[in-house]
């Protein structure tokens, strides 16, 4: 009696609600943590990553023009359909990660318990980072977040689902569009989470993911002008990165907060910025 | 081709006068209340101290192009004082409890109020600005921010950056001239709320003002070392931005040395926040109180010789009413007094530098080039000092150098529109995103565009206000951080 033939997945990248092989044709194989061959996921180009972007900019203003109930119930549908995968994405964080499988489990419901965390931040925002502003003359004066725009992810490199649910729904939530270079050598539990978003209903574009070499892809990604923030909690490289991002004034978080309350706050303001509308008051 | 008569032409064919505009005898403020020292040394750990190697330069009235006095240039030895200075300052000012903290703040601005006169024409004589601006606006502002953020001090844990928020340590802070006592205010007086210790670089050509302060802090009691001021020029600047003793680094200016500063402080990943230029649209609907909508031009780009940031140097006007809202706003540009900054009547002074000049001259020569149609006030200009009459483009296409680059001059681009989209289309078609206007009676019209504008601050019906508790600060390219209100303590805190 023969052992059964495993069926092989490749994992694509997702660009545009799109999943698609690179467009430079490449690959590479991803070991797990034992060092054994996991799955085949394609090898991004810096065409791919500017499509990304492309793709990521059309998208978000109509997201961000969502109301604020909506973007949260989205993201709330995304933990369902993380939780409905749960098994799959803790064996596969399991394999990544080089952890037990109770280890992984547990990484994975914290991740799923943060996303469901940040999709009620989504209509609370504007109330704790804004509001309005006592100023001396006749006028209403007001302080409102607003979404930065594209924000390039570095993801974490170590944790692979649960640091990336972090770096990937901050700056959703609060109406950017994300492009996300996935972690190089544990890149599989990304792509799934880019085909969850998929399922979602977040829009075409919203998230993209990328698999790749960093090196190749981070400048790229970093020096594009319509990438407003950057995330640089994965990079091997930050100066570098942080350094090209400066051309166009990006917003860059250096390094990603830790995975409390606080340090979720302060990821969701370093992708906003602030608008005050001063409007005249008379009869 | 330009077609449109020029108003200084007709003013010399003698066809116009100055349209209906009443004359004023001159009301010069008196100079007097003011007494300048021949030079002026670096204010380093609580005294003025003579600069490292002695080396000095002149800071003009730009309105005569004469000296006024001569300031010290700080070396990069200099700098190091000063930081180090501010170093040994921080940690008995981090641990002053924040009540005390607030009440040398309050001081200060007490202080501010009772020789607001003498800063205003200090202000005005080294800038150019007229004494009607940093009288009315400038030193009044630069009081209330010390006011607003001595009121902090004491309730940082209910600002909403964590139940315990701690000071960066020491700040560097370069500041423009255009602005240049309420810029240090802007920047001082968060940064001193919140326990960081400050080396502050004024601009070059607008020390003065800055050098006043120190002496305001002296009278404050200020511990020494707590806010340090080191006058020079960009090296001066770039000394303090690269120096390792530095914790955080704001900086207001231009977007070309902001990208400069951002590249070089990106390897530290040091807390950096930016405040940029500008190229703000003014939206005027075609059911806007055109009254005030005119004020509000006029106010937008010529406030401050259109030295501003923010100004509302694009005018995007619904094409319906165009010809009427140009008929009106060459009427009141006729009427605006440039001259004598010291004069109580002139609205608009000198321009700051000859450098400044030169840039708004070699823009407007450019959108003369490229076809737009130039008018430019037949008010005439002094003889001496530097001086640009506002001026009124039409004919602007979105593609011209002047509906896309900074002019920072008395100099306004006119587009048209005929859709609320078209609208919010043309006012976002630009790199930068610090303020725009909307003018219109129509509420939620107002809040639609607002809503739309990529743009920092947002003007209903008003444009060029400022208050200590309303945050300001841009989008995109216009830089990043806020100042004012409860988000300016952000950026001094480490959060």
């Amino acid at each position: 009696m023969s052992e059964r033939l495993d069926v092989r997945k490749t994992y694509k990248l997702v660009i545009g609600g799109a999943f698609v092989r690179s467009e430079s044709g490449r690959a590479y194989a991803v070991a797990g943590a034992d060092g054994a061959f996991l799955a085949n996921a394609a090898r991004a180009s810096r065409k791919d990553v500017r499509d990304a972007v492309r793709a990521a900019q059309a998208a978000q203003p109509a997201w961000a023009a969502h109301s604020a109930l909506l973007r949260g119930q989205v993201l709330y549908r995304l933990a369902e359909m993380a939780e409905a995968r749960a098994v799959e994405l803790g064996d596969q964080v399991a394999r990544a990660e080089g952890v037990d499988a109770g280890a992984a489990r547990a990484s994975v419901a914290r991740g799923i318990d943060r996303l469901v965390w940040y999709a009620g931040w989504a209509d609370k925002v504007g109330q704790v980072l804004g509001g309005a502003n006592d100023v001396a003359g006749p006028f209403f004066n007001f302080s409102i977040p607003v979404p930065v725009g594209v924000v390039g992810v570095v993801a974490p490199a170590d944790s692979s689902f649960e640091g990336l649910v972090d770096a990937l729904v901050a700056p959703l939530v609060t109406g950017n569009a994300v492009v996300v270079l996935a972690s190089e050598h544990r890149p599989v539990p990304a792509v799934l989470l880019g085909e969850m978003s998929a399922t979602a209903d977040l829009e075409a574009g919203l998230v993209n993911v990328l698999t790749g070499r960093l090196d190749e892809l981070g400048p790229v990604l970093a020096a594009h002008e319509a990438v407003d923030g950057l995330d640089l909690t994965g990079a091997t490289d930050p100066a570098a990165l942080a350094a090209l991002a400066a051309h166009s004034l990006t917003r860059v978080l250096h390094a990603g907060p830790p995975a409390t309350p606080e340090g979720g706050l302060r990821r969701l303001r370093a992708f906003v910025d602030t608008t005050t509308v001063w409007h005249t008051v008379g009869a | 081709m330009s077609s449109e008569p020029n108003g200084q032409e007709l003013a010399r064919a003698g066809r116009v006068s100055r349209l209906g505009a009443l004359e004023y005898a001159p009301a010069p403020e008196s100079a007097a209340i003011v007494s300048l020292a021949d030079a002026y040394g670096l204010y380093i750990d609580g005294h003025f101290t003579d600069p490292e190697r002695h080396e000095s330069f002149s800071t003009l009235n730009p309105a005569t192009a004469a000296p006024l006095t001569r300031v010290a240039r700080a070396s990069a030895a200099d700098v190091d004082a000063a930081v180090e200075a501010a170093r040994r300052a921080a940690p008995a000012w981090a641990a002053l409890p924040g009540a005390e903290r607030a009440k040398y703040l309050f001081r200060i601005s007490r202080i501010i109020q009772e020789r607001q006169r003498e800063l205003a024409v200090l202000e005005t004589l080294d800038n150019g600005k007229p004494i009607r601006e940093t009288r009315d606006i400038d030193v009044p502002l630069a009081a209330g921010h010390f006011f607003y953020y001595a009121g902090w001090a004491d309730k940082l844990a209910f600002a909403g950056f964590g139940s315990d928020p701690r000071p960066r340590g020491v700040v560097g802070q370069i500041i423009p001239w255009n602005f240049p006592l309420l810029m240090a205010a802007w920047k001082l007086a968060p940064a001193l709320a919140t326990g960081n210790t400050c080396v502050l670089k004024p601009a070059e050509t607008t020390p003065l003002s800055a050098l006043a302060l120190a002496d305001i802090l002296e009278q404050a009691e200020l511990p020494p070392g707590v806010v340090n001021i080191v006058t020079g020029d960009g090296a001066t600047g770039a000394d303090l931005v690269g120096h390792p003793g530095i914790d955080k680094v704001a900086f207001t200016g231009s977007t070309e040395v902001g990208r400069q500063i951002q590249r070089r402080l990106a390897a530290r990943g040091l807390p950096l926040t930016l405040e940029l230029g500008g190229k703000g649209a003014n939206i005027v609907f075609d059911d806007a109180p055109l009254d005030e909508a005119i004020e509000g031009i006029i106010d937008g780009i010529f406030f401050n010789q259109g030295h501003v940031c923010c100004a509302g140097s694009r005018l995007l006007v619904h094409e319906g009413i165009a010809d009427e809202v140009l008929r009106r706003l060459r009427r009141r540009v006729d009427q605006l007094r440039v001259g004598d900054p010291l004069d109580k009547n002139t609205d608009v002074g000198a321009i700051n530098s000859a450098a400044q000049l030169a840039r708004i001259e070699e823009l407007v020569a450019a959108g003369e080039a490229e076809g737009a149609t130039r008018y430019t006030s037949a008010c005439p200009l002094p003889a001496a000092g530097y001086w640009f009459a506002p001026t009124v483009f039409t004919d602007v296409a979105p593609a011209h150098r002047i509906a896309r680059e900074e002019i920072f001059g008395p100099v306004l681009s006119v587009m048209t529109f005929r859709t609320p989209e078209e609208a919010v289309a043309k006012a976002n078609d630009t790199t930068y995103g610090l303020a725009c206007g909307v003018w219109s009676e129509k509420g939620s019209r107002t809040l639609w565009v607002a809503q739309r504008l990529r743009a920092g601050v947002v003007w209903a019906n008003a444009y060029n206000r400022f208050d200590p508790a309303s945050p300001f600060g841009g989008v995109r390219e216009s830089g990043f951080g806020r100042e004012g209100g409860r988000h300016g303590l952000e950026a001094y805190l480490g959060v």
